[in-house]
């Protein structure tokens, strides 16, 4: 019993200790953004491997997602005879939710994952320490510059995402199952709001990079410096980043779209 | 990780990519595409019953849209649905004695404004009222006087 009590107590407290490292660890982040600003170089090269490498599996899988929305909704709306709705059934569920939600998923598997791994293993050949004992900071050096291109990527690729998710729907909705062109897009123009959608979606995938980024950087950061450390830090990565990304997307569109 | 010219060329498409993706998002996906900069002007009509008809649903003249409903409020004295209307500048000269149904698109489509236009030289001004009006058709009512109607027959 007293043995449970104090797991239980210890458990707590390094839960607690692992979110205050993960506060100051963000804000010592935020703050190294400052002395980046004269080395865009650094942003450059993280982007290339954040951003660029991850553009490939967020296209074909954005493309295929809106394709078989476009399948399954034209089966659904057929038995109502409201095919012409299949454009808003598409472009709605990729704008306000698979879009961000799906790329913030795949992003943490494909940037994420990589991101903790790196700097866990950094840490585990001590790169980091001997940064520290030239007198680099190793968190503005190599923490900050991947943290901003990981925040700055993800809309880009939530936006990529849902474009083509749209385009999938079109193609199968239109082009194989003879949906009217026309009814397509007017519907969808019609139904679809620039400021409750689109902006809410854009909104969505900034909280999203926010959060994978920190939480990818963070666990590489505060790995144990083993191979079994980093092994789990990553799979921490892609596990807590899942949770943060459907917890937060619960709360997000209960406030954006809760009063409709 | 070498640095290089191609990565950088790399990023620079990326980001355009991304930013494209946006505007397309915007422009071909979303109602800012149709909402024309244009300038428009008021007209108000006031409904017994303004039915299903929502903020942004259409105003179309012979089938084509002329514009959008801008408000829709509870008319404090009459209890009428007041709607209001914001027709594109373009179109400026609609009767002053035109008439405003609601109507459906299809059988359980979404509601719209129809302006069937009038005989009368003058035309609508900004802020100004239709005074014809036919509000809309709630299914329910329909069906409970065909009932009573059936009713009354035998």
């Amino acid at each position: 019993m007293t043995n449970l009590l104090e797991t239980l107590g210890k458990t707590t407290r390094a839960s607690f200790a692992k979110i205050g490292r993960g506060t100051f660890f963000l804000i010592h982040t935020l703050t190294g953004l400052r002395d980046m600003l004269p080395r865009p170089n650094l942003l450059v090269r993280q982007m290339y491997s954040v951003g660029v490498l991850s553009f490939l599996i967020i296209v074909i899988s954005g493309l295929f997602v809106g394709m078989v929305l476009g399948l399954q909704g034209y089966y659904i709306l057929s038995d109502f005879g409201a095919e012409e709705s299949l454009g808003v059934m598409v472009a709605a569920s990729l704008v306000r939710e698979l879009g961000p939600v799906v790329t913030a998923l795949l992003f943490a598997g494909r940037a994420g994952s990589a991101l903790t791994a790196e700097i866990g293993l950094m840490k585990a050949t001590e790169q980091l320490s001997g940064m520290e004992m030239m007198a680099v900071d190793p968190v503005n050096r190599i923490i900050s510059p991947r943290f901003l291109a990981g925040f700055l990527s993800m809309p880009l690729l939530a936006a990529m995402f849902s474009a083509l998710g749209v385009m999938g729907g079109h193609l199968v909705g239109v082009g194989m199952l003879g949906v009217d062109d026309g009814a397509f897009w007017s519907q969808m123009q019609n139904n679809i709001d620039f400021k409750d959608d689109i902006i809410n979606g854009v909104i969505k995938s900034v909280v999203f990079g926010f959060v994978v980024t920190w939480i990818a950087l963070f666990e590489g950061y505060d790995a144990i410096p083993t191979a079994e450390g980093v092994s789990r830090a990553t799979t921490r990565t892609v596990v807590n980043s899942a949770f943060a990304i459907l917890g937060l997307d619960f709360i997000l569109t209960a406030l954006m779209f809760g009063d409709i | 990780m070498q640095h290089s010219t191609t990565q950088d060329t790399l990023v620079g498409l990326f980001v355009v990519t991304g930013i494209a993706a946006l505007f397309y998002m915007a422009l071909q996906v979303s109602n800012l595409g149709t909402y024309t900069g244009r300038d428009s002007y008021t007209v108000y009509a006031q409904f017994r019953n303004s039915g299903g008809l929502k903020v942004r649903s259409p105003v179309s003249m012979a089938g084509v849209r002329i514009g959008r409903v801008a408000a829709i409020t509870l008319d404090r004295d009459s209890h009428e649905s007041l709607v209001e209307m914001h027709i594109e500048a373009q179109y400026d000269n609609l009767p002053i004695d035109s008439s405003a149904s609601i109507y459906t698109a299809g059988l359980l489509g979404e509601q719209y404004v129809s302006i069937e236009p009038g005989g009368s030289a003058d035309y609508l001004q900004n802020k100004s009222r239709i005074d014809i009006v036919s509000s809309a058709i709630v299914l329910e009512q329909m069906i409970g006087k065909f009932m009573l109607n059936k009713a009354e027959g035998k």
